[in-house]
């Protein structure tokens, strides 16, 4: 192998084993910050030896016993950090010599309780999202901290800074390494669920052109969805936040054109969607309904998003039960946004005057005044009841509300296009 | 990134008996892929002799009942895996190749 090769193989075994070895080390560190620390330590080592030596034929238990005996090390070192070190010490000093016998019993017994673990820790709320962002990318998935700088365009002392202080913040809070009870899951499942989809959103956002990172963080987020279905596999959420990002995952292929410019959902071409995801998002949706989830916030946009993916023509579109999905998503997670897909599918089962009456009540929604999808929203339904000018106004008010270059452009071109148009008569 | 992975052989080898312990090692291997989130899809392989083949020449079909005269086989099994990058893709093929046997796995990019 060339020296190269070796270093890529060497970096592809600490990423698979990096999550594990945090999580387990996490069970005797009992915090994850300096289970990171440790992790780190005997990733450093691998780095050095394993180039000469060969790759372990079990690195995670050569990586887990390496990092338990710098514990034991710097315990016997520090005095001062000796109250930081006396409970892994302790433990580990009761512990057999035989590391890899304990790894083992660890990976047969606990080691997904321990994963499941370190990312309802990662993503506690006492963090803020940006924090647990950062954490969850760090430890769970396993990036580089200047993967996640580039992945979110900042500086990478700005993201070692924040991982830093997320540490310290689990720390002097005191928070527990271990999965909420019965009473506190939901509203910290919620926590989890929401740093995935946010990561997930960070790399869809992407177009064409962008830095490599940002598919890529999406497809992080689809692989953490998965993991964390297979941790909390009764967690009907869980499963309606994998659909989701499934179903949207097919339609990365489709939604920039070949300048870059975003398609929109309806003008995409459906044969570039991606049918394996999409049986797959299809498959997490049935299994949240099953568990009885038709009524959580991620479960109700995967049914949308599944509505539009059994659609083989645009035309096609089930648009009466998008429309009922929406009701129901407006009741359970009411805001001024989903009140506007909800218009828009209403203008689409109903028909363009329908939808533009529940989008003149938004117009004053203070939440949406700098949306650049209220007006663009209008203009659509402006032109489809012939009133051009109307529309131009609306798409030129879009055109300057959007900070996205290649969506200034689209919406600037529409504005032309409506320009052109003479009203229609009567 | 998205890469198949599948295994050639030479068909004049006897297979082994299958092997109880094997297949447990490897149903456990493939939970372990699919809780990692990175296997979309994978499965076994019929054996060559029940192969058949397909041919389109001239307008006309020829349909081929297996075996064939090939040098090598695709035998044993097949993996769809969704990886980070390719060094990633064989690190998961080393430790399938740990369960399954001394042999050769080919990997390549899907797309």
């Amino acid at each position: 192998m060339t020296g190269s090769q070796t270093h890529a193989a060497i970096e592809a075994v600490i990423r698979l084993e990096s999550a594990r070895l945090i999580a387990g080390l996490a069970r005797y560190a009992g915090d994850i910050g300096l289970a990171e620390e440790l992790a780190q330590d005997a990733v450093v080592a691998a780095l050095e030896q394993w180039p000469a030596e060969g790759v372990p034929r079990n690195p995670g238990a050569w990586l887990m016993t390496v990092a338990k005996r710098r514990a034991v090390d710097q315990f016997r070192r520090n005095r001062e950090l000796e109250r930081k070190y006396a409970e892994i010490g302790r433990a580990l000093e009761a512990e057999e010599d035989d590391g890899t016998a304990a790894f083992d019993r660890a990976v047969a017994d606990d080691i997904d309780d321990d994963l499941l673990r370190l990312i309802f820790t990662a993503c506690h709320p006492v963090l803020s999202v940006q924090a647990r962002v950062a954490l969850t990318l760090r430890m769970v998935g396993g990036l580089t901290t200047a993967e996640i700088a580039r992945a979110y365009v900042v500086p990478e002392p700005t993201i070692a800074q924040r991982i830093v202080r997320a540490k310290k913040t689990l720390a002097s809070a005191r928070v527990p390494f271990e999965t909420p009870d019965s009473q506190e899951r939901p509203a910290r499942l919620s926590s989890v669920l929401e740093v995935i989809y946010l990561i997930f959103n960070e790399g869809y956002a992407a177009t064409a052109g962008d830095d490599w990172m940002r598919p890529a963080l999406c497809q992080e987020a689809v692989r953490l969805g998965r993991v964390l279905a297979q941790l909390a596999p009764d967690d009907p959420e869980v499963h309606g936040l994998v659909a989701l990002m499934e179903i949207q995952a097919s339609r990365i292929q489709a939604r920039t054109g070949p300048s870059g410019e975003p398609i929109l959902l309806l003008d995409q071409d459906r044969a570039r969607w991606d049918q394996l995801l999409i049986n797959r998002g299809l498959a997490a949706l049935a299994r949240a309904e099953e568990l009885g989830g038709t009524r959580g916030p991620y479960g109700l946009q995967a049914a949308i998003a599944a509505c539009h993916a059994r659609a083989f023509r645009p035309e096609e579109t089930d648009w009466p039960r998008i429309t009922a999905l929406y009701s129901v998503l407006a009741d359970v997670m009411p805001s001024p946004i989903v009140e506007l897909n909800r218009a828009v599918a209403i203008s689409m089962a109903f028909g363009p005057q329908a939808g533009l009456d529940l989008v003149d009540q938004l117009a004053a929604e203070p939440s949406l005044q700098d949306y650049h999808l209220l007006p663009s929203v209008r203009g659509d339904l402006l032109m489809k009841l012939g009133r051009p000018a109307e529309a131009q106004a609306e798409f030129q008010r879009a055109s300057s509300l959007t900070r996205n270059a290649r969506e200034r452009e689209l919406s600037a071109e529409r504005a032309r296009s409506a320009s052109a148009q003479p009203a229609a008569p009567g | 990134m998205r890469f198949l992975g599948y295994t050639l052989a030479d068909p004049s080898t006897p297979i082994p008996p299958p092997d109880p312990e094997m297949f447990a090692k490897m149903g456990a291997f493939v939970e372990e892929a699919t809780k990692a989130g990175i296997l979309l899809a994978t499965g076994g392989l019929t054996p060559p002799e029940e192969a058949t083949r397909v041919r389109y020449t001239d307008g006309q079909f020829t349909v081929l009942d297996g075996p064939f005269s090939e040098a090598k086989e695709l035998i044993g099994g097949w993996a769809l895996m969704e990886c980070r990058d390719k060094a990633e893709a064989i690190e998961w093929t080393k430790r399938f190749l740990t369960i399954a046997g001394e042999g050769e796995s080919t990997i390549r990019q899907v797309y």
